[in-house]
């Protein structure tokens, strides 16, 4: 009952991201390489979408024109209501709805953790006490209290990584964009960070948008998982993943699970 | 493992009866080999002075040395030229830092500035620029200036090149972080690429400062008559060879003061940094 209810609101509410007949062209005019193919997409409100495709699919460049560091060819992109390219310039209201997290974590090495954190809210005139405790909270809220006053290369790749995610979350984003954000990570340390976002995604209400190209990662963590295929990048397929939440690791080892692993990699094959 | 010692590289195990000696203590070793190894060279020196019979003119002992640089840090008058010395480089580092670390950020940002400046700046580099001293003393005169001047031109190309390559080798992921949190051009610069950049430019002072003192005394060999190197010529005219080494002595430990300051400057600007200490 609950869940239908959620499920209808989910629909009824506007998308926070909305792509119309997005495309991107690269290199010059002799030689074009289409990146990414017209593209329509949704992204709803408190949703993780995860984008999954083989390498030269445009998952990237997709995720990059949402987060605003390159401008679509041609299209319409907006971020909760708001036109994020107008007259080609970015519009600083849409990307004030948006958090990035990279697949290496970019701490500014000349920062201690505390200060890379608190970092956007400095660029954005928060004053000194206001940043310490809200850099305080939002370590709590990632699992990296007493680090505050540490370099970050005396942090591990994850808490690196945790930290990172802090620091898009630190002027409170209503949207997530996460690329490759464990790839980097090694297996059980990449457990241990998608059981973390998940936490994060279900206290924090935010929406996602995480590219992969790890299979079970996206099912593991996606409600909806977008299958691009490359030679120009454009959706394949989208599919619906149903698992409740919160999902636990022991659900990688369900046959269900599994059989929905099984299907993307049986297309990934024919596609890539 | 007793049987095969090279097994401790493969598996990672450390062979503590081979380098234990040596961890923990490798900052406190050169405290204790300097100035040993110091001794140890100043004794070969007084011993072949004194089994030699060396014309003093040729190679004063140690102790006619150390007796002649007490005099000259006795010495109004010595300290008056090493006063110049000092003068010349601080002003001629001071005008390279400035005027290198402006002219290198804008080389590294616009690239038609940086297409056009790259070939004279590769050729200056090539040219020895002690050997236009004989010109700048012809230019501005045997005062101060010259020196300033040579001593500049000297510490300038480190600092250009290092803050060129400082401010082109920021991180393409940490911009992409700045350009998504929307930061203006200034916080870019102010907050990204100055810090990025600012051990390569510390770097460049490093070098710079050494060739800035090379630079006044120098210009100081070849006109007027004030500074260390003035003296050291004077000393070499007088056939006062000790007192020649006691002026070395007193450059040297200048070059020392300088180089160190930077070292300073570093810890404190760069503490994050492996090359800005703990």
């Amino acid at each position: 009952m609950v869940l239908c209810f959620m499920l209808s609101d989910r629909v009824a509410a506007p998308p926070v991201i909305a792509l119309r007949a997005i495309e991107k062209w690269y290199g010059t005019r002799d030689r074009p390489v289409h990146a990414l193919s017209a593209t329509d997409l949704d992204v709803g409100a408190g949703e993780l979408l995860v984008l999954l495709g083989p390498s030269g699919c445009g998952k990237t460049t997709l995720l990059r024109m949402i987060g605003g560091l390159i401008a679509p060819t041609s299209g319409h992109l907006s971020i909760v209501g708001r036109s994020l390219w107008a007259r080609g310039e970015r519009q600083s209201d849409a990307l004030a709805d948006l958090g990035m997290v990279f697949q290496d974590a970019n701490l500014f090495p000349w920062l201690s953790i505390e200060d890379n954190i608190s970092l956007p809210l400095e660029l954005k005139g928060m004053s000194a006490t206001a940043r310490r405790t809200k850099a305080h909270d939002l370590m709590k809220l990632v699992g990296i209290s007493g680090f505050e006053k540490r370099w970050p290369r005396e942090l591990s790749g994850g808490m690196r990584q945790r930290a990172a995610i802090a620091r898009a979350l630190s002027y409170d984003p209503k949207i997530l964009l996460m690329d490759e954000p464990f790839g980097a990570l090694d297996a059980m340390t990449r457990d241990a960070m998608n059981l973390e976002l998940q936490r994060l995604f279900l206290t924090t209400e935010k929406s996602i948008v995480l590219v992969t190209h790890s299979i079970a990662e996206a099912v593991f963590l996606a409600d909806r998982i977008v299958l691009l295929s490359p030679r120009p990048g454009r959706i394949d397929q989208i599919i619906t993943v149903p698992f409740a939440r919160p999902r636990t690791l022991e659900l990688q080892a369900t046959a269900e699970f599994q059989s929905i692993v099984l299907g993307l990699r049986q297309r990934l094959t024919e596609i890539s | 493992m007793a049987e095969a010692p090279s097994d401790a590289a493969f598996t990672g195990r450390p062979a503590p009866q081979r380098r234990s000696w040596l961890a923990g203590r490798e900052a406190t070793i050169p405290w204790i080999t300097t100035p040993l190894l110091l001794a140890v060279l100043v004794a070969i020196w007084h011993s072949y002075v004194r089994v030699s019979g060396i014309s003093p003119f040729i190679l004063p002992g140690p102790g006619a040395v150390l007796s002649d640089w007490i005099d000259l840090i006795q010495s109004r008058r010595a300290w008056f030229h090493a006063g110049m010395t000092v003068y010349a480089t601080l002003v001629g580092f001071f005008w390279a830092a400035l005027i290198g670390v402006v002219l290198g950020v804008l080389i590294a940002r616009i690239r038609w500035l940086e297409l056009t400046l790259n070939p004279f700046i590769v050729a200056t580099q090539v040219i020895p620029k002690v050997a236009l001293v004989p010109l700048f003393v012809v230019w501005f005169g045997f005062g101060i200036t010259s020196k300033v001047i040579v001593a500049g031109v000297l510490a300038f190309f480190p600092i250009l090149t290092n803050t060129v390559l400082g401010v082109k080798s920021i991180d393409e992921g940490h911009r992409d972080v700045m350009t998504a949190l929307n930061a203006s051009r200034w916080q870019i610069f102010r907050r990204l690429e100055l810090p990025s950049a600012l051990p390569y430019i510390l770097t460049g002072f490093e070098v710079g400062i050494v060739l800035a003192i090379i630079g006044a005394v120098v210009g100081e060999y070849l006109g007027g008559n004030q500074g260390l190197g003035h003296l050291l010529i004077q000393s070499m005219n007088g056939f006062e060879t000790s007192q020649m080494f006691a002026v070395l002595i007193q450059m040297s430990l200048i070059g020392f003061a300088f180089y160190f300051s930077i070292g300073l400057l570093k810890r404190l600007l760069i503490p994050w940094h492996a090359t800005g200490g703990a």
